[in-house]
């Protein structure tokens, strides 16, 4: 992803949040800071009650947090309420006002803008343009599908041209194929109208496939912000390698750190090249990450032994688990072809070779 | 052995006997307790008034004629009768104001309640019910104990020297209006409760986020989603409030007469039954005028939400 030396068009510092008070109260962000880059699409990523949805209720005005600075290009809009912030969102629910049509509901922003009538009309036909829904212009939200409420409020939210447009778990009302139509008009619609998209999900494919960068929260933390490759490729938390995809976790001694690379030592006394974090100490009992498609199955020796316990079959790739010498499971990703099966059988004795490029150290 | 479409006719009988047994009980109560007495009422409406109270067994439209007009006793002219019309006008407007302002007073009640956490949202409902749990007639006489001249407001307000002399507010249509609003101020904040509890808080949100200020969300989006709420709340206050009759009675004092008191007088002391009884049929109408009002709106807000 290149690094464009963009202004930030949010930036949030040492935020924190609480919820209740006395005994009972909750720190639903504890000191969370993150830069988000104009005309970036940034996802927050984490399981339900991470957090991720109150900072985006922070953003758009929802709630004040208990402490810290929420800067919109620079400028402090912590205190504003939100119908004083140029930021819009998209509803989970869409939150489409049902006595109103489709158009009245995308010209409304507009209108509380005191945009002159014309204007409107003219934003509020581009946007049913853009999303594809100038047929139902006059219909009631109430008569038209799931998707086409997601589109309706996709426009009403754009319609005003915010700086920053937020976007909470809006495709997780929708069916599969539907959600991923929208994943693409998403992407399409935040390459076409340049607006920085904050969008919050507990998906982490969706995530992975639409995001440019991806905050990974959980607990009222961020645990590490960067690119989709390096949330899955690098993760620097061992929350963050298992919430993200499938893992295998290794015990390892981990020396010779340098470089971003260190050497971990396998129980089973194999020694492997594997990329660390940033600061990471030399640990007799580290943990290392192998994601199941970086590793290989070999009838002869490899660093790791063991036999194979079960074999599914997944159509693109057949997942093959290994019972280790050491009483582990790993599991192994391998692509199908069209001829051959996978070319073991339960009980295989197997070795399995962890390439140089293939592991991974992470802090507990 | 029967067939099958034999079968289901029989069942299909038995489903229609079944409910008409059902519905037996309700269908008499409604004959003998509300079409039979009303009945009763439109035939007196058009009978002769008796001497001594209740009628006498001869046609005459009379009744209907005095409910707007009176004949002149000594050259049998007719003429509009002022006092009817000033009390048909007093039950209507008192009853209008009553509504109006039960909804200036319930309506901000009711969002403040619907906006609790729910716990504390019962406690609140219930609070407001409480005083459905007293007698209307003592109630209204305790409204009597705080405007009346020796009152709890003119004591304290004299103790305090704001005012010299009681303000006279008992037997006033201002004291009516007091009352009613008193009363009937529950049965406005219910049904607009009732309604702002469905109402999805996030659609308020959403207006925040499109630019809508406080005053903006309450008239774009807020109100036209509780006005089913606020049409019931109306007609449940307009209702009872133009047939009552307890209120001006006590707080009204005799001269100012609403709709009921003048009931009661023709059947009382004004001894003329089919007066009374087409002035109780007029009543009627006004209530369903009201109700069809009612249900062309409501008919309508439900179309707007598809």
């Amino acid at each position: 992803m290149p690094d464009k030396p963009d202004r930030n068009a949010i930036e949030v510092v040492n935020v924190r949040k609480i919820f209740g008070s006395g005994e009972g109260q909750v720190a639903a962000l504890d000191t969370v800071s993150v830069s988000i880059r104009e005309n970036e699409f940034f996802t927050l990523l984490g399981p339900s009650g991470c957090g991720k949805t109150t900072l985006l209720r922070l953003i758009a005005g929802f709630d004040f947090p208990t402490a810290g600075e929420i800067l919109l290009y620079g400028q402090d809009i912590a205190p504003l309420p939100p119908f004083k912030r140029p930021v819009n969102t998209v509803f989970q629910s869409y939150a489409l006002f049902p006595h109103m049509t489709v158009a009245d509901n995308i010209g409304f922003g507009l209108e509380m803008l005191g945009k002159p009538k014309a204007e409107i009309k003219a934003r509020v036909a581009e946007m049913l343009k853009l999303v594809k829904m100038e047929a139902l212009a006059g219909r009631r939200t109430g008569q038209i599908s799931g998707g086409q409420q997601q589109r309706v409020a996709l426009a009403r939210a754009l319609a005003p041209q915010p700086k920053v447009l937020l976007l909470d778990e809006p495709l997780s009302a929708l069916d599969f194929k539907l959600r991923k139509d929208m994943q693409i008009e998403l992407k399409r619609l935040q390459h076409e109208t340049g607006i920085t998209f904050i969008f919050v999900t507990h998906d982490q494919e969706e995530a992975l496939t639409m995001s440019d960068r991806i905050a990974v929260m959980s607990a009222g933390k961020i645990l590490q912000v960067g690119s989709p490759w390096d949330i899955y490729d690098k993760p620097a938390e061992r929350f963050v390698a298992d919430f993200i995809g499938e893992t295998n976790f290794l015990t390892a001694a981990v020396s010779n750190i340098g470089n971003g690379k260190a050497r971990a030592t396998l129980k089973s006394g194999a020694t492997i090249e594997a990329t660390v974090a940033e600061g990471f100490q030399p640990k007799d009992n580290a943990t290392v990450v192998v994601r199941p498609e970086h590793a290989k199955l070999t009838k002869d020796k490899g660093e790791l032994s063991g036999t194979v316990d079960n074999i599914v079959y997944f159509g693109t790739d057949t997942h093959i688990y290994v019972r280790l010498d050491s009483g582990e499971v790993f599991t192994v990703r391998q692509q199908n072809t069209r001829s051959a099966g996978c070319g073991f059988e339960r009980g295989d004795k197997v070795g399995i070779v962890v390439g140089n490029d293939a592991a991974q150290v992470v802090r507990d | 052995m029967a067939s099958a479409e034999e079968v289901a006719k029989e069942a299909e009988r038995r489903d229609i006997r079944d409910r008409w047994v059902l519905s037996a009980p309700a269908l008499i109560i409604i004959f003998l307790a509300a079409s039979g007495p009303l009945l009763i009422v439109v035939i007196y409406s058009f009978l002769t008034p008796g001497p001594y109270g209740g009628v006498v067994w001869k046609f005459s439209t009379d009744g209907w004629l005095s409910v707007l007009l009176q004949r002149d006793i000594f050259d049998d002219t007719l003429a509009f009768a002022d006092a009817h019309l000033s009390i048909f006008w007093r039950s209507i407007s008192l009853s209008f104001y009553t509504t109006v302002l039960t909804l200036f007073f319930g309506f901000p009640t009711a969002y403040f309640i619907a906006t609790r956490p729910p716990k504390t949202r019962e406690v609140w409902v219930f609070l407001v019910t409480i005083p459905f749990w007293t007698n209307l007639l003592i109630r209204t006489f305790a409204m009597q104990q705080v405007i009346r001249n020796e009152g709890l407001v003119n004591t304290a307000l004299m103790a305090l020297g704001i005012i010299k002399q009681p303000l006279q507010i008992m037997n006033t249509d201002a004291a009516i209006l007091l009352g009613m609003i008193y009363v009937y101020l529950p049965l406005m904040v219910l049904p607009i409760y009732a309604s702002m509890e469905k109402l999805d808080f996030r659609l308020v949100e959403a207006g925040y986020d499109l630019y809508a200020g406080r005053w903006q969300v309450l008239r774009r989006i807020v109100f036209p989603l509780i006005k089913p709420g606020v049409i019931a709340g109306s007609i449940l206050v307009f209702i009872p409030s133009l047939g009552a009759y307890v209120i001006p009675r006590v707080l009204g004092g005799g001269k100012n007469m609403m709709l009921g008191n003048l009931i009661e007088l023709q059947f009382g002391a004004g001894r003329n039954w089919p007066l009374g009884a087409a002035i109780s049929i007029t009543l009627m109408v006004l209530v369903m005028i009201a109700l069809l009002f009612y249900v062309r709106n409501a008919s309508r807000s439900e179309g707007a939400h598809g």
